[in-house]
């Protein structure tokens, strides 16, 4: 994954300037929404890595955005813990969720993990309705707004775009830490061609799993920042459609590169806002004939899609990663589909 | 007792339900090897046409019967225009596309009739039928009536019929097909059409309960899931006995275990399709598929 190099490292400083200016240069509504582009950036990260680059179709991460939220809601509001501490403990209960359902996720191949995470999305927002005495059922929870500390010179929502971002980097730059090299090579191998990489050595229960578990750490710290802003939750808040925003997010953005995470949070919170001015429905109609044109002609998503308009000025074009995944390159299908 | 038989009657009615739109996905999943995602909503758009011409003063069966024909011509447009081009495209890529085809219809949905909810006429009598010193409600009878009839039209033209042979040859052995004169292309086209003909039955019967709303299909999905699962995904016959089972244990876990209720009936069957597909990942009829590498 990215090395680092001058061009990579431009990027980024460009990339953490613009995010530290924008809340001094745009309106204050608009830090608000970026608060939660900073969240749907985490959560998609997370579905990258799992989904673009491990090859586990999950439908279902909103169900882990949402017990990262409601364990931050819970803690806050039953036993008035802070939000600093609220949010690492939803990233270890949403870690820990996720061994769990990685675990058994590795028993169910491809297609098969799809049908169950978007069972778990839909069925979601039941489980928080009927626990009550734990999540306040239907009519959710309200929270304290958000505070900076004593001596900084910060709106309460200014603080939390700069807590959010920054939480926002270190989990990037931890991802980055974390793919480069044998690991990242590992999860890519079990993509392409499982029976090939674990013949050469790689365990897949061992890197499967922990796929699985680092993007629902991910997912529940998401959770977390998608909760605090407006300091409220309900199970309308986690509904499936939002399980279904984090994948069109991962798609549009580009799934195989970590940048596709950051544009994709971006689409997915504004480009909602500008389509709905045309009519409610609007944003739906927008997102699924999207989809489906990118999977038709633009496989990498807007930033591969920028990326190769950048190589055709240079030498080589880069390898679109999921074409390596085509049937000709794996003609090893796991699960009953096959017939031969 | 007579609560119990209510109970059994009604949940054959949801199962059946279940069982309709769970045949939809095995036809699909069959002939081509794809989830198709989209399937709950397609049967949830069609239901809104045939509330549309209903409301223009055609009688309910008629609506019926041409929402029936609409749904299958739908179905074979969508094959031939959004699926024909990635059929051959991984998994990922797949399952995206079915989903962009399920926010789209939802969206469609949503632009044309709007987000709130309408009532939807049933086409059965609304007195309650007395068998045997017990009131079942008719909507329940009837419901499970049109499904059978539904179900056994389908395994007859399959079984007995040159059309539903090609197909079945079609999906199974394509490459000898083609060479035998079978236009493989537009048999799974003609498979997309059943099985939105077949959903399209599903929507209407279960709209009277559940009233008319553009995601009114979702959960709905989730329990034919649980149903095609259960009965093995390759089995049309188990995807109808698992739709009735399912029903049924659903329509009793939900009334008599007060831990399970009304809310965690999805729940339950997210718990089924998981249990299934650890231990049985070839459900109830399926076969199970030995590998060479």
């Amino acid at each position: 994954m990215p090395r680092p190099n001058a061009g990579l490292l431009t990027r980024v400083a460009i990339a953490v300037a613009v995010i530290a200016i924008l809340p001094w240069v745009v309106p204050s509504f608009l830090v608000f929404d970026l608060i939660y582009v900073a969240a749907y950036t985490i959560a998609i990260l997370g579905l990258i890595i799992l989904t673009g680059m491990n090859g586990q179709i999950s439908l279902g991460h909103g169900a882990f955005m949402a017990l990262g939220g409601y364990v931050v809601a819970v803690l806050a509001h039953s036993a008035g813990w802070p939000y600093w501490i609220g949010v690492p403990l939803a990233a270890i209960a949403s870690g820990v969720a996720g061994l769990l359902i990685g675990l058994v996720a590795l028993r169910l191949a491809g297609v098969y993990l799809a049908l169950a995470t978007f069972s778990l999305a839909v069925a979601t927002p039941s489980f928080l309705k009927h626990y009550k005495s734990i999540t306040g059922g239907f009519d959710g929870m309200s929270l304290q707004p958000v505070q900076a500390p004593a001596g900084v010179p910060l709106g309460g929502q200014q603080w939390l775009y700069y807590v959010a971002w920054a939480v926002a980097g270190v989990v990037f730059l931890l991802s980055a830490l974390l793919v480069r090299g044998q690991f990242g090579r590992a999860l890519r191998a079990l993509r392409d061609n499982p029976i090939a990489a674990v013949s050469f050595g790689v365990n897949p229960y061992f890197y499967k799993t922990a796929a699985f578990g680092w993007s629902a750490v991910l997912a529940g710290i998401a959770g977390g920042f998608y909760a605090i802003p407006t300091a409220y939750v309900s199970p309308d808040t986690f509904t499936f459609a939002l399980s279904i925003t984090l994948l069109i997010g991962a798609v549009l953005g580009g799934i195989s590169t970590f940048w596709g995470a950051l544009v994709g949070g971006i689409v997915v919170e504004f480009l909602p806002l500008v389509a709905q001015q045309i009519n409610a429905a609007a944003p739906g109609v927008v997102y699924g004939v999207a989809l489906i044109l990118v999977m038709m002609f633009l496989p990498d998503g807007i930033v591969g899609g920028l990326l190769r308009l950048t190589y055709r000025f240079r030498r080589a074009p880069p390898q679109p990663a999921l074409e390596s995944s085509t049937p000709s390159a794996a003609p090893v299908t796991v699960g009953p589909q096959s017939r031969e | 007792m007579h609560d119990l038989a209510q109970q059994i009657v009604s949940g054959l009615a949801q199962g059946s339900i279940f069982a309709s739109l769970a045949l939809a996905l095995v036809l699909i999943y069959r002939a081509m090897g794809i989830i198709n995602f989209a399937q709950g909503e397609l049967a949830m758009f069609t239901t809104y046409i045939a509330w549309q011409l209903t409301q223009m003063g055609l009688p309910i069966w008629l609506a019926f019967a041409a929402t029936v024909v609409v749904a299958f011509a739908g179905g074979v447009a969508l094959e031939r225009i959004v699926i024909r081009p990635v059929e051959r495209a991984n998994q990922l890529t797949i399952v995206i596309v079915t989903l962009g085809l399920f926010i789209s219809i939802n969206g469609l949905a949503g632009w044309f009739w709007g987000y709130i909810v309408k009532a939807f006429p049933t086409p059965f009598p609304t007195t309650p039928l007395q068998i045997g010193g017990v009131a079942f409600s008719a909507q329940d009878v009837g419901v499970i009536v049109v499904s059978v009839v539904t179900l056994g039209l389908i395994s007859l033209f399959f079984q007995k019929t040159k059309l539903g042979l090609a197909m079945r040859a079609a999906a199974l052995y394509p490459e000898q097909s083609r060479v035998l004169g079978i236009r493989v292309g537009w048999m799974l086209a003609l498979g997309w059409g059943l099985a939105s003909a077949v959903g399209a039955i599903s929507g209407i019967m279960i709209a009277p309960v559940v009233f008319l709303d553009p995601n009114m299909m979702q959960s709905v999905l989730v329990y034919a899931f649980a149903a095609a699962v259960l009965g093995g995904i390759e089995s049309p016959l188990g995807a109808v006995v698992g739709g009735l089972v399912l029903g049924v244990v659903i329509n009793l876990l939900g009334t008599y275990v007060d831990a399970i209720g009304n809310e965690l009936r999805l729940a339950a069957a997210l718990a089924i399709i998981v249990v299934v597909l650890l231990v049985r990942p070839a459900g109830l009829f399926g076969r199970v598929t030995v590998q060479r590498v």
